[in-house]
């Protein structure tokens, strides 16, 4: 730590330094060395008899010529169908972002601005449903949805991860609605402002920070899903995430691991950069209701 | 704001989490007393010239049709729970009849499907979750550290791991790991032996995934904590330094202390999420010697030839109590909190 009066002596500042390079090694190593292999044909980037071919390219150059091939990224995305996966995970997240933060935004201004004990109640039982494995309530909707003949489409997903989002966009937005003084929207409903008025017009304006941040969170649960996605949709309607494991197939095939490589770098390409932009929104989301529990 | 106001804007969400969230567990409840129907079968009397002989075969057409009249299954009470493959009553029973000491009967329990999920769940939870805040602690302490310019960055590649899905990050880790990648093949250099891989060892397997287990979510308990010590006063600590305390004994009687509140929210939340580890253990394709609770869910919802609801929802109803009993210190602290604050 920093302090005025602190003073570190050489061997701690050293040690530090090792320590830190040595954990973003760890931290970001499996991720550079992914997309370098996704460049290489799968006998250099497996190979069986040497794994420095992953960076002499070996066997690239004899399979390809070069010592770089996008060969796996092109089949990936076009016989691998990768396209329409991408597409469907495209209109999952903005339906499921929209939503939920439409939903969210209403729910949490209304418990951030109650003094009844429901108030408190909802927010618990929010927590025990946050808590909750998504592969129990997944096995909950199987049945009635067959039933219901609303499996496999898009819709029916996007709806599902919209609730399942709910607790934690509520606990979200409700710890930063409640930085927002009461005074506010009590002098707008004064003026004579209905709530509803106030919160469109005098809170909203000043909540967008917190609505970017639980954005945020409510893309990457959407982006990232696995469980939801992999059980709830049809091969025609898979997202991203269940399509890479789809290419891992039970009996791994040649071009199969390698599309899963390259899969696996375009699907998280979009959000290292989108992270990195919002870096600052991230941090504050993760910290808004710890810090001051 | 009146109840009026509050029942408006509350609805649509409201609805969203009871229809979605609450149902479903109800739903997954009834179906745990339900098992799928078993095959109709009819007898076949076949005769040619050396005599009659009678088979038994499928009756596709009846058993189809009871799945039409009765879709959930029939009606088996306790009897999915008390089953082999889930609490496995009659077998613990048998065990504990036969088997001469202690230790063989708890290997015999602990090879029931059930209980060895159980188990691993558990360890998983138990190594994984004190690493985490540990390493993100570190972490923290570390970076806090460092020059205020270039944190960004460093902050930045520290949260790499949370950021993407377990199931891709679990698959950047076991393709190097593999046998036939990078590290798994050094491994084999440097210890000299070829067929050292990660499906030959449980114990390996279930190092490899623990070790995931770290490297995933450690960033989480780091951002929290670096927030956290961020609003640690100067005042004491520089009291401290005059008063000559070490750098320990620093951290261990003002910084803990004071970030102590965000040490259990952090534990809570990374154990609830521990517990319901899962696509690891795809992304690993560990599923011969690593099963966890979601896991086998997840195994009876993908089942080829019957889709096993019953048997699912009976597992997903245990794990619910699983998680009950892990939250229910929190709740009843709050509850406490709740009474005395009012």
């Amino acid at each position: 730590m920093d302090y005025g009066l602190d003073t570190k002596s050489t061997r701690l500042k050293t040690f530090n330094t090792i320590f830190i390079i040595t954990w973003l090694l760890i931290a970001c190593f499996p991720f550079i060395w992914t997309f370098w292999g996704s460049f290489k044909v799968r006998a250099d980037f497996f190979s069986r008899s040497d794994w420095w071919y992953a960076i002499s390219a070996f066997n690239t150059l004899i399979e390809t010529g070069g010592k770089f091939t996008t060969n796996a990224y092109t089949q990936a995305w076009t016989e691998g169908e990768f396209w329409k996966a991408s597409k469907n995970t495209i209109i999952v997240t903005v339906f499921v972002v929209s939503i939920s933060l439409f939903l969210g935004t209403l729910g949490a201004y209304a418990l951030s601005r109650s003094t009844e004990k429901y108030a408190f109640w909802i927010l618990m039982a929010a927590l025990i449903f946050r808590a909750m494995p998504h592969i129990t309530l997944v096995s909950g909707y199987l049945f009635p949805f067959f039933e219901l003949q609303i499996w496999g489409i898009l819709p029916t997903t996007i709806v599902v991860l919209v609730a399942i989002n709910q607790p934690f966009t509520l606990w979200l937005l409700y710890s930063f609605f409640k930085t927002v003084p009461k005074e506010l929207d009590e002098s707008a409903l004064i003026d004579g402002c209905s709530y509803f008025q106030a919160f469109r017009h005098i809170i909203m304006p000043v909540m967008w920070p917190g609505v970017i941040t639980a954005g945020l969170f409510s893309l990457m649960l959407a982006y990232n899903d696995f469980t939801v996605t992999a059980l709830l949709l049809n091969q025609e309607n898979h997202t991203m995430v269940p399509k890479i494991q789809s290419y891992l197939g039970t009996n791994q095939h040649e071009g199969n691991l390698m599309w899963a490589v390259s899969a696996v770098v375009s699907a998280t390409a979009p959000l290292f950069m989108l992270v990195m932009f919002f870096q600052r929104q991230v941090i504050s989301g993760l910290t808004a209701g710890a810090v001051k529990g | 704001m009146p109840n009026k106001t509050f029942f408006w804007f509350f609805l649509p969400t409201g609805l969203a989490m009871i229809l979605f969230i609450g149902l479903p567990i109800i739903s997954t409840g009834i179906q745990s007393f339900y098992a799928q129907h078993d095959q109709i079968v009819k007898e076949v009397k076949k005769c040619d010239p050396f005599g009659c002989t009678v088979s038994i075969v499928v009756d596709n057409e009846e058993t189809s049709k009871i799945r039409e009249v009765k879709p959930l299954g029939k009606f088996n009470g306790f009897g999915t729970y008390t089953d082999r493959n889930h609490l496995a009553v009659d077998e613990i029973k048998k065990f504990w009849n036969e088997t001469e000491s202690f230790g063989a009967f708890v290997d015999q329990v602990t090879n029931l499907p059930f209980y060895k999920a159980l188990i691993f769940t558990l360890t998983y939870c138990l190594f994984v979750t004190p690493n985490v805040l540990l390493l993100g602690f570190i972490i923290a302490l570390s970076l806090n550290a460092v020059a205020r310019k270039i944190r960004g960055p460093l902050i930045f590649g520290t949260i790499l791991p949370m950021i993407v899905t377990p199931l891709v990050g679990s698959l950047v880790l076991f393709w190097m790991i593999d046998s036939q990648g990078i590290i798994g093949a050094n491994i084999q250099n440097l210890m000299n032996d070829p067929y050292l891989s990660l499906k030959s060892s449980k114990t390996l397997t279930w190092i490899t995934i623990i070790i995931y287990g770290i490297w995933h979510h450690s960033p989480f308990a780091f951002v929290v904590f670096y927030a956290a010590l961020q609003t640690v006063p100067q005042e004491p600590i520089e009291a401290a330094i005059i008063d000559g305390a070490s750098r320990i004994q620093r951290i261990k009687h003002i910084v803990l202390p004071h970030i102590y509140p965000v040490v259990t929210f952090v534990a809570l939340i990374s154990l609830m999420d521990n517990f319901r580890v899962f696509e690891p253990i795809i992304g690993f394709s560990a599923e011969g010697s690593a099963q966890s609770l979601s896991w086998l869910i997840y195994d009876n919802l993908v089942n080829e030839e019957v889709i096993l609801f019953g048997s699912a929802a009976a597992t997903s109803m245990m794990t619910i109590i699983g998680i009950a009993i892990l939250l229910a210190p929190v709740l009843i602290r709050t509850w406490k909190e709740f009474k005395t604050a009012r």
